[in-house]
């Protein structure tokens, strides 16, 4: 069950260029989320820009009632959104989607990220960890500039990968490459993924039968509750003839891979 | 204070209502607040058979509003009876459903359909500009909407709205085909089409190409029109278009509308339509108006 709560910024930190970390107090929002959920926020209290903009769940802290997001300038919303100074308020729904990661079953995870992609993922690897699972991480950054949180997630992981396209910094690739080259040898029962589109395809496609590939998906979003269908993806059933979808913001974020044809 | 109303035969507890296609069928509203308060929830666009809608991308902002090819996505009439029907039914406000369909005879067999069911009213949608066939194809003449109005009305006993589209050139004759087809009600404005492109890719932002524009944006079209079909028809209207709060309400009312709906609204605030009721109290106590309905069609013109 979503609230709407206005949230005090507390803390505000530029972790890289562009990209900021927010800490707000929502504990109603807190204690109701889980790992892969988001959150909606209203930037602006007219109608400029208009609708509410989708960002994921970065860190929960259940003892303080703090969540915390992280966000990318990127236009118009967020811009406005950066701006917010300590003490504000902020208009925040959630938390939202049904379909968060589900590790539960699982001993052996492996969690991958590309670039603005990681956010959501650190809270399951810091509960995964909690729960006593082995975790390993793949982190993949355009270079040296886009890497971040390494010490975070450092310590929410029993192994991290962390890889720039250039090189630049640490491994030389693809996050993806490394993780496909480790499953030849890792057993991994669960893979959870967030991250560019080809990386998720290429999670779908590696992961074997008996290993839950779980994917956490982005698209426009109206209303973020699942009334306005706008949020469509493919169903894997979906045939040209006869199409099928679910919706990101309640299906999702996060859906088995399997399921879906993205 | 009183802001009951008679709208088209339907006893409502306030003039609000919320816009097809922006509620659901209530469930995830309700969990912010209860749905008694609303004069009437209309529903997602139904019809005869489930819909699954166009393909994504559906949506994209636009100055002070969003356009949306949603293809009316929807479970059918049969799922709405079964499962969303019984949900309504547990709060104490009207039930008004959205009927869309792609021919005359799809029309007709869906509200035949509807006027067995325990629901309080049936607004007829022949306004979707994102379907390529009915809905918008009957709505933009005279002769199309009463066509499809007279057909429905020989089958529908409940009260009969119609959903007419802004994307014509004399909204009032086309009202008249409504109140001549022998509707209860008329109901305006739908979205308008539009289209917003990603300059980088040279290419539409929707995958339909085009889209309905809604939100605030397009509010001064909705209170022109709405003024026009008062002056045109002798039905009530309901109006929509924009709508986001107490004033906005009142704007559309004194232009002619008995009773109004927040569509677009909803996605920003989910609150909004108890805000809107809130603020419509407001401007009564502000204004000594003692009966909402009073303030219908009361602008006067320069």
């Amino acid at each position: 069950m979503p609230k709407q709560v206005l949230c005090k910024l507390i803390k505000k930190e530029e972790i890289i260029k562009d990209i900021y970390k927010f800490s707000v107090e929502a504990e109603e929002i807190v204690k109701l989320s889980k790992p892969g959920n988001f959150i909606e926020i209203r930037v602006s209290n007219q109608t400029e820009p208009f609708l509410r903009r989708p960002i994921s769940i970065y860190n929960l802290d259940r003892e303080n009632g703090i969540l915390e997001f992280i966000f990318q300038v990127k236009g118009n919303g967020t811009n406005i959104l950066a701006e917010k100074e300590v003490g504000d308020k902020i208009d925040i729904i959630g938390p939202l989607g049904n379909g968060t990661f589900r590790i539960d079953k699982y001993n052996k995870i492996a969690i991958i990220g590309g670039g603005i992609g990681i956010f959501p993922l650190y809270e399951l690897a810091k509960q995964a960890k909690e729960q006593g699972k082995e975790v390993y991480c793949y982190l993949g950054f355009r270079n040296k500039d886009f890497v971040m949180l390494e010490k975070e997630f450092e310590k929410v992981t029993d192994n991290l990968v962390i890889t720039t396209d250039d090189g630049s910094y640490s491994k030389k690739g693809f996050a993806i490459d490394y993780l496909i080259e480790d499953m030849k040898k890792e057993e991994y029962e669960c893979i959870c993924a967030c991250g560019p589109i080809p990386m998720l395809r290429a999670v779908k496609q590696y992961a074997k039968e008996d290993i839950s590939a779980q994917i956490s998906l982005e698209e426009k979003m109206g209303c973020g509750l699942g009334v306005c269908l706008g949020c469509a993806v493919k169903t894997a059933k979906s045939t040209k003839e006869a199409p099928e979808y679910f919706h990101v913001c309640k299906g999702g974020p996060v859906f088995n891979a399997k399921d879906v044809d993205f | 204070m009183n802001t009951k109303i008679n709208f088209a035969g339907i006893e409502m507890k306030n003039p609000v209502t919320v816009a097809s296609g922006t509620f659901g069928y209530g469930r995830e509203y309700s969990e912010f607040f209860n749905l008694s308060l609303l004069g009437a929830v209309i529903t997602k666009g139904t019809s005869l058979k489930p819909k699954s809608g166009n393909k994504p991308p559906r949506i994209c902002e636009t100055a002070s509003g969003m356009l949306n090819s949603i293809g009316l996505q929807n479970p059918g009439v049969e799922y709405f009876a079964n499962n969303d029907l019984p949900f309504l039914k547990k709060f104490d406000t009207k039930i008004i459903v959205n009927a869309c369909g792609s021919s005359i005879d799809e029309y007709v067999d869906l509200c035949r359909i509807l006027n067995t069911l325990d629901i309080d009213g049936v607004e007829l949608n022949l306004s979707c500009p994102n379907v390529k066939e009915g809905c918008m194809a009957f709505g933009n003449t005279y002769e199309g909407v009463k066509k499809v109005t007279s057909a429905v009305r020989k089958v529908l006993d409940k009260p009969l709205i119609v959903k007419l589209t802004p994307n014509v050139t004399d909204i009032a004759s086309i009202a008249k085909g409504v109140e001549d087809g022998g509707a209860d009600a008329v109901s305006l404005i739908n979205t308008l089409l539009g289209m917003k492109i990603d300059i980088y890719k040279r290419k539409p932002m929707l995958a339909n190409n085009t889209g309905g524009l809604s939100g605030p944006a397009i509010k001064p079209v909705a209170v022109r029109m709405i003024y026009q079909v008062s002056k045109a028809v002798n039905i009530p209207i309901l109006g929509m278009g924009g709508i986001i709060s107490g004033e906005d309400a009142i704007e559309f009312m004194l232009a002619g509308a008995s009773a109004i709906s927040i569509g677009a609204g909803n996605f920003i605030n989910p609150y909004t339509s108890i805000k809107t009721i809130e603020g419509i109290q407001e401007y009564m106590k502000k204004c000594g108006i003692e009966n909402v309905s009073d303030i219908v069609g009361k602008v006067e013109m320069n």
